[in-house]
Order: C-alpha cells, then sequence, then structure tokens
C-alpha cells in the first residue's frame, strides 16, 4: 500500500505543479514534429545506420581475429590480443573517437579513405571489437571439449575443426549478445559529431540538435530519440525471442 | 580368431609413459595389436586404460615411449598427426555428435573437409555405414532427436566413414542407459566379426569375453596381465585381476 500512496503523491504534485502547456509545446509541438519528420530524418536514420552496420561489420572481424588470438597457443598472441581488449574496453569511446579524428592532423599526409564515413568505421569498429572479441570468445569457449576431440580424431586440422564444428556452434551462441553489441554500437554512433560533419552527413543525434538548435525548440531532439527506438526496440526484441527459444531448445 | 594376420602388426607400444603434471597416469606401457585383432582393455578407474587408448590417436601427447601406428612412428616430430589420424577412427564415451549436422552430415563432414571427396561420394558411403549400424530410417535426424544408443551408432557410423584401419572406443556404452546397451555392443560385434581393428576400453565383460579375442587388465598405470579372454577373465592369474573382477562380475557380494 506505501508503494501506491508516494505514487499518489507524486502524480498529484505533478497534477498541480507541472507547467503542462509549455512542456507540451517545448517537447512535442505538432508542427516541428512534422517539420522534424519531412525534413531530413529519413536521411539522419540512414546515416546512423550507415555509421553502425560499417563499424559494425569492422568489429565483427577484427573481433573474431582477437578472440581466436586470445585462444591461441602463441602466447604473445595471447598478450596482445588482451592488452588490446583491455585497453579499448577501459577507455571511453569518445576519447578514442577524438583520437582517430585528430590522426589526419597528427600525420600530415595520412588519411582515412571514405570521410567521415571511414573515420566512425575505424573508432567505432576499434572500439566494438574489443567488446565483441570477449563475446566471441566466451561463445568458442562454451563449445564443448569433445567436439574438437571428435573433429581432430576424424583427422580434421585445428583450422578446419575451428571452422566447420566450433565456429559454426559458437556462432548460434554468439548471436544474442552480439545483437545487444549491436545495440550499444547504434547509440554510440552518436559520438560522429566529434569527426566534425556537414548537414548531409548528420547522424540521428546531429541531426536532432541542430534542428533543435535552430528552432529554439527541444521536439526535433525528442523525434530524433524516438528514431533510434525505432531501430533499437526491434532488435532488442528479437534478442528477447532468440534467448527464449534458445532455452525452450526450439 | 578368424582374419588375425600376426605378421602385420597396426599398433605397437613400448615403453609408453604419460603425466599429468605429478600425476603419473601411464607408467611404461608395452602392447601391440595386430590386424583384424580386437583387444578389450578392462580395469578399474584411474587406472590409465582411457588416457592409454587416447594416446594412440594421440589426443594426449605421452612423453616419454615409442608409438607406431599402421608402422609410422607417431612421435616423429616430423609425423603427420592429421594424416595418422584418418587411419584410427574413435567412438567417445559421450558420443560427441556435431549437434549442428544431422545424422548424414555428422558422417560426410570429415569425408568431404578432409578427404576431399564429393558430397554424392561422401554421402554413399555415409549411407552404408549407416545401414550398416540399422540406422537406414535416421539419415535426417539431429542427434537431439536420437536416443543414447542410436546417437552412439551414428558416431560409429561417423567413425568408419573415413575408411579407418583401426578403431578406437573408449567406453563406449558407459553413457547409456541399460536397455540401450546391447544395440551398440552388436554393432560393435558385427563390426569385429567383419575383421575390424578394434581397441576397446569397456566395462561389459559379458561383450570382452564373447568378442574380444585378447583382453588386456590394467592397473595404476601398467599392464597386469593379459590373454585370451577365457583366461583373464576366466581364470586370472594376478591377484589384482582377481579382486577387480570379484568386484565387477559380483557387485552385492560381502567378502
Amino acid at each position: 500500500m506505501a508503494q501506491y500512496a508516494i505514487l499518489a503523491i507524486v502524480l498529484a504534485l505533478a497534477a498541480e505543479f507541472a507547467k503542462w502547456r509549455e512542456i507540451g509545446r517545448t517537447f512535442f509541438e505538432p508542427r516541428l514534429i512534422e517539420f522534424t519528420i519531412l525534413h531530413g530524418l529519413a536521411n539522419a536514420l540512414l546515416n546512423t545506420a550507415l555509421y553502425t552496420a560499417g563499424a559494425f561489420v569492422l568489429g565483427l572481424v577484427l573481433g573474431l581475429v582477437l578472440a581466436l588470438m586470445r585462444l591461441s597457443p602463441v602466447a604473445p598472441y595471447r598478450w596482445l590480443a588482451t592488452v588490446y581488449i583491455e585497453f579499448f574496453r577501459g577507455l571511453p569511446s569518445l576519447v578514442v573517437f577524438i583520437a582517430f579524428s585528430l590522426l589526419p592532423l597528427a600525420f600530415s599526409g595520412l588519411t582515412i579513405p571514405w570521410s567521415p564515413y571511414g573515420t566512425v568505421w575505424v573508432a567505432l569498429g576499434v572500439v566494438g571489437s574489443a567488446y565483441m572479441a570477449e563475446t566471441m570468445r566466451a561463445g568458442i569457449q562454451a563449445v564443448p571439449k569433445g567436439q574438437v576431440e571428435a573433429a581432430r580424431s576424424l583427422g580434421m586440422s585445428s583450422a578446419q575443426a575451428m571452422r566447420k564444428i566450433v565456429l559454426m556452434q559458437a556462432l548460434r551462441l554468439m548471436v544474442p549478445p552480439l545483437t545487444n553489441e549491436l545495440i550499444m554500437l547504434i547509440k554510440d554512433s552518436s559520438l560522429v559529431f566529434v569527426v566534425g560533419l556537414s548537414a548531409g552527413q548528420f547522424d540521428l543525434t546531429e541531426f536532432g540538435r541542430s534542428t533543435a538548435n535552430t528552432n529554439v525548440n527541444i521536439t526535433p531532439l525528442v523525434v530524433a530519440g524516438l528514431g533510434y527506438l525505432l531501430i533499437t526496440l526491434p532488435l532488442s526484441m528479437l534478442v528477447r525471442r532468440m534467448e527464449v527459444s534458445r532455452v525452450t531448445g526450439a | 580368431m578368424s582374419g588375425i594376420d600376426p605378421g602385420r602388426t597396426v599398433v605397437k607400444i613400448e615403453g609408453l609413459h604419460k603425466r599429468f603434471g605429478q600425476n603419473h597416469v601411464l607408467r611404461g606401457i608395452d602392447f601391440s595389436v595386430a590386424r583384424g585383432e580386437v583387444v578389450c582393455i578392462i580395469g578399474p578407474s584411474g587406472s590409465g586404460k582411457s588416457t592409454l587408448l587416447r594416446c594412440i590417436n594421440l589426443l594426449e601427447r605421452p612423453q616419454q615411449g615409442r608409438l607406431e601406428v599402421n608402422g609410422e612412428n607417431l612421435l616423429d616430430p616430423d609425423c603427420d598427426i592429421d594424416a595418422a589420424r584418418r587411419h584410427i577412427g574413435m567412438v567417445f564415451q559421450q558420443f560427441n555428435l556435431f549437434p549442428h549436422h544431422t545424422a548424414l552430415e555428422n558422417c560426410i563432414v570429415a569425408p568431404m573437409t578432409v578427404l576431399r571427396l564429393t558430397r554424392a561420394a561422401a554421402e554413399a558411403t555415409a549411407r552404408a555405414n549407416l545401414e550398416r549400424v540399422g540406422l537406414a530410417d535416421k539419415l535426417g535426424a539431429y542427434p537431439a532427436q536420437l536416443s543414447g544408443g542410436q546417437q552412439q551408432r551414428v558416431a560409429i557410423a561417423r567413425a568408419l566413414s573415413m575408411e579407418p584401419a583401426l578403431m578406437l572406443f573408449d567406453e563406449p556404452t558407459s553413457a547409456l542407459d541399460p536397455e540401450l546397451v546391447g544395440e551398440v555392443l552388436t554393432a560393435m560385434r558385427k563390426l569385429a566379426e567383419a575383421g575390424m581393428t578394434m581397441i576397446v576400453v569397456t566395462h561389459e565383460m559379458a561383450f570382452a569375453r564373447e568378442v574380444a579375442d585378447r583382453v588386456v587388465f590394467m592397473d595404476a598405470g601398467t599392464i597386469i596381465e593379459q590373454g585370451p579372454p577365457d583366461s583373464v577373465i576366466g581364470a586370472p592369474r594376478e591377484a589384482r585381476t582377481q579382486s577387480f573382477l570379484r568386484r565387477v562380475l559380483n557387485p552385492v557380494h560381502l567378502d
């Protein structure tokens, strides 16, 4: 009962003191909602998807290499991978983004191709790969040792056993956590503002912010936020479905 | 004892030692198997019999001794282990079937990957082998859809699909419900009668007695006694063999 009493008090205070009309005008102005949707939302959504997709692919490839290095019998590979993973997991993504956007200034002559997309892919991919490597390592290690023994006893090399038997099974275990990491990447892609973008290159956050700035109203940012949910909510639901079907063994 | 050609030795082991850290598991094993011979290894758990079997295809690497299979020195640093294992089939206690593959696919993945057979050729062999173990109607079934006995028979067919010269069985019926043991032993017996060279680590004394050409009793990392089943199981000479068999054959007896 006490919990409900607190809720009732909070609601009553909100009803008494909140300036509903003003809140509505600042956050949910219908004219601005329409304007935001019609002028650039689709492009920003597409950019966010592009930034994330490239980074995810790069992160997957790099992550797999790192995961295999961490499981390698060759100690220096293990050390290198561990240092990389701990380094990039320990740093704020923002710092990595700033570093990569300053790289062409520090090394004159160095250019990251397809800028700004290339820069974003590399920066976000490097950070993402550190997380994905650990997910993949866990997935690979979750495949029972007997599977490798069976494959090796049939004459497969360790590389063939890894490709044909272990990774095929590990992949299934990895899909739900990797989808979670994709969601994290989508949100982290909002850091692209560091790179310096022109209007056509804006992602959802930059688009929302600039439109909100020019209109001195928060509504466009709310719309941009809903744009993220448009991508992340279906993905979250997909993960939950996959996890349920894994438990039931379907 | 039909089909034994004493002139051809398939496995030859001399002075084999295996240690896991401080644990000295194999303490100087001398052991050989002729072509077509069926050898059952018995002994208490921890006696090193599974380790010996796993050394023969180098799933465990011994630290000392000689190990020859089909005339090839497997402990030679230049030996191609992957190539040597193609001729040594292995059946595990826990089956270790590939759960993401059907019964048929389990039997073709290695021939296609390792021997580079075409799918059609690999499937023809696989079908024949699955038929041989009585599973012609389960080609498309996934391991999870099969009983333990059926899974173990698929595992036997999978090993046979590489057309090995030697089959190793590591307690193949120990993980099975009692009523499913028979179908696996029958499949193994047919294989033995067809002339396959087999080394079987087992607790099934009836199988050892009826099918084996030779029984080897191991204890504490050494071979204590070996010979025809009628003498090792029927009339053991060594005290340790006698006490082990008493415990296995008459488990509820109070001494």
